[in-house]
């Protein structure tokens, strides 16, 4: 009697593995899946060089408005992907390109030539010409592109929201943009 | 009649659930517990079946793709026969669902109905009150325009702060690298799928609990509750002065309900549905985001915390408030129950009610923003520019073209970042105005950088002549001693 008893409690215990194991080999594909938008990006970053047009499109001295087609997209995202940056031609070849993104919580800062300030709308921070804080609650100067000047073309490198965990530009960049 | 009790006979027989339900409607709650006070919980949850109910009817035009939704929008607005009126009610009940969850709360808590043994329910309705806000979260992004856009921008910013996994917790939020297609499907897959499966689930547990451990009793000042004698006592009490739920209880129950309905449909009917604002086009940066009423607090709150707390804040804050509400009745498990003996619950309660209150009024004329338009279009007010030497007008001029009335008032119009102007000179002297237009401070940028000399010198005149006409300007009390004594020993006679 006993061992019947126990033959069916091991096709039972071997039921469980079993189904156990089916539900190991199905997350993996399910964690894979819920994880893509971290493991999708190459090398922990999204990153690709963009045209933003030809030198001739921002004039010395200016700050202008540059819009660009995110490279990474789909085909549903409508205008989302349009995304903009500011443009600051310091002289020759030598910009600072900033994100359009407040580096206290995001909102897009606006550019006012007349008082060479930025300012946003949501919080109340204020950045100088130069991208460097000014006053507000941010608690550093704006986001900027590493950018290079290519066949006439200035091209910065960006595909990503800037935030203060993945600002965008590197250390090096930064100090070099802040000469004004 | 024979005929539709057949009917349910033949149901019932099958079902085998008449016991159940007649017993659930026919169960003694205590006589005093059939109270006006306790209509809150049942509202909750009849605008949570309005809210599924007009949700799943926007779900059959709603377009959750970020290249058409807003455009699925507009055609429920304007398109559909009284799609504006769907989106109204749904977007009204989204605001009744919230104040009502947190009445309720604020009832419980009063009540001292988080104690034993109603800890687990109190837990339970802890994390309703997050799933409310999810949706309510959630909801605001799925009517994709501007708002929503830069509302998600703001939340992941938020989780970029996170330290070590911030970008991760940022691309998780997003689905990919910025506010896109990817985004809005996993809002909406919350919104619709997930989090309403745990509301209803969660609901679930909530209403079985209160049937099984019955209705909280009437506080009474004085009436300890403990632990070990508490059962039986509210046993005894259900038995001796006890009512059926059904008809003396639940009457109430269904009136007060039936009036929060209306008064969504009138609220729906009267002010009309939330939006679209402007399309969600990232490249329109001549736009000021702004959320629900709900989260209007919360933009308060990140508006006034200083640059280096504000992370801390961010982060901590919401945990350390999370755990003291779910510890909350282990802690303060046994004991008074009524508020009239809870003097700490009473104060907590009026401080939160207070500071969300004066949060959410400060949010709605927003005085941190500067108004973006101010300096080109609200004029110097002539009276400030009549008897002014061509130097003065030449600084009122300065004074609109850099912008300053984005943050500053004057003649009653401009922004109010910083304070009004009307009357600086009497708080500052000349040399004081100059300091602080060069140097800033505070809320205000360094303006030095972008003026020369001869601006400064022009911008400050004007600024000078700002004072009533009766009142002085302020003056610096040692220069002008200074300038006395020199008058005396030159012997000028100045007296």
């Amino acid at each position: 009697m006993s061992e019947n008893v126990s033959r069916r409690q091991f096709f039972v215990k071997l039921g469980v593995v079993l189904n156990g194991l089916a539900a190991v080999v199905l997350a993996v594909p399910v964690v894979g899946y819920l994880l893509a938008p971290i493991l999708r990006a190459e090398g922990g970053q999204y990153r690709k060089w963009i045209d933003l047009g030809e030198l001739d499109e921002f004039p010395e001295g200016q700050t202008r408005l540059a819009k660009y087609k995110n490279p990474i997209s789909n085909a549903w995202d409508g205008a989302t992907d349009d995304l903009p940056c500011w443009v600051r031609r310091v002289q020759g070849e030598t910009f600072q390109v900033f994100a359009v993104n407040c580096a206290h919580l995001g909102c897009p800062v606006r550019w006012f030539p007349q008082s060479g300030l930025f300012m946003c709308p949501c919080h109340g921070g204020v950045y100088y010409r130069d991208g460097s804080r000014a006053s507000g609650p941010p608690p550093r100067g704006l986001f900027q592109y590493p950018y290079k000047v290519e066949g006439g073309h200035l091209m910065i490198q960006g595909g990503e929201l800037p935030t203060l965990a993945s600002p965008s530009a590197s250390l090096q960049k930064r100090s070099e943009g802040c000469e004004s | 009649m024979l005929k539709l009790s057949k009917i349910g006979d033949w149901f019932e027989q099958r079902l085998k659930i008449g016991p159940v339900v007649e017993e659930t409607m026919a169960h003694r709650v205590p006589t005093k517990s059939a109270s006006w006070f306790y209509v809150f919980g049942s509202a909750a949850f009849t605008v949570l079946l309005v809210q599924i109910f007009t949700g799943i009817m926007l779900a059959l035009i709603y377009v959750p793709s970020a290249g058409q939704a807003w455009d699925s929008l507009q055609y429920l607005n304007h398109g559909v026969t009284l799609g504006w009126y769907l989106r109204a009610v749904h977007g009204w009940g989204s605001n009744f669902m919230v104040a009502l969850v947190l009445i309720h709360m604020v009832q419980v808590a009063l009540f001292g109905a988080y104690k034993f043994p109603r800890e687990l329910t109190w837990i339970v309705g802890v994390f309703l009150l997050l799933m409310t806000l999810g949706m309510a979260f959630t909801g605001q992004v799925m009517r994709f325009d501007q708002d929503a856009y830069w509302g998600l921008g703001i939340g992941a910013a938020i989780c970029g702060r996170v330290p070590f996994i911030g970008k991760w917790v940022v691309h998780l939020l997003l689905g990919g690298p910025i506010i896109a297609g990817d985004t809005l499907s996993r809002f909406f897959a919350f919104h619709v799928f997930v989090i309403p499966g745990l509301l209803i689930a969660f609901v679930s547990v909530h209403l079985l609990m209160v049937l099984k451990l019955g209705i909280n009793e009437w506080p009474m000042p004085g009436r300890l509750i403990r632990r070990s004698t508490y059962v039986q006592e509210y046993e005894e009490m259900t038995r001796k002065d006890g009512v059926p739920f059904v008809p003396v209880a639940v009457w109430k129950d269904m009136i007060f309900a039936s009036v929060i309905i209306g008064c969504v449909l009138v609220c729906a009917a009267v002010y009309g549905p939330y939006g679209p604002s402007g399309i969600p086009d990232p490249t329109i940066v001549q736009t000021v985001p702004k959320p629900d009423f709900f989260f209007q607090w919360l933009y308060a709150v990140l508006a006034y915390l200083p640059p280096q707390m504000e992370t801390p804040a961010l982060l901590i804050g919401p945990v350390v408030i999370l755990a003291w509400l779910i510890l909350l009745p282990f802690f303060a498990g046994e004991g008074e129950k009524s508020w009239k003996r809870r003097p700490i619950a009473v104060v907590t309660i009026l401080i939160a009610a207070v500071s969300l209150g004066t949060l959410t009024h400060l949010a709605s004329y927003t005085p941190w923003s500067p108004i973006m338009d101010a300096w080109s279009s609200d004029p110097v007010p002539v009276k400030y520019l009549n008897g002014r030497t061509p130097l003065e007008r030449q600084g009122a001029a300065i004074f609109q073209e850099k912008q300053c009335r984005n943050c500053h008032s004057i003649g009653g119009s401009g922004g109010m970042r910083g304070p009004s102007l009307d009357s600086v000179a009497v708080r500052k002297t000349h040399a004081q105005l100059v300091r602080q237009v060069v140097q800033g401070g505070g809320n205000m940028p360094a303006y030095g950088k972008n003026l020369n000399p001869a601006e400064v010198a022009a911008l400050v005149s004007f600024l000078d002549t700002l004072h009533p006409p009766n009142q002085p300007p302020a003056r610096d009390a040692a220069a002008h001693v200074s300038e006395e004594n020199t008058h005396f020993a030159t012997g000028s006679g100045k007296q």
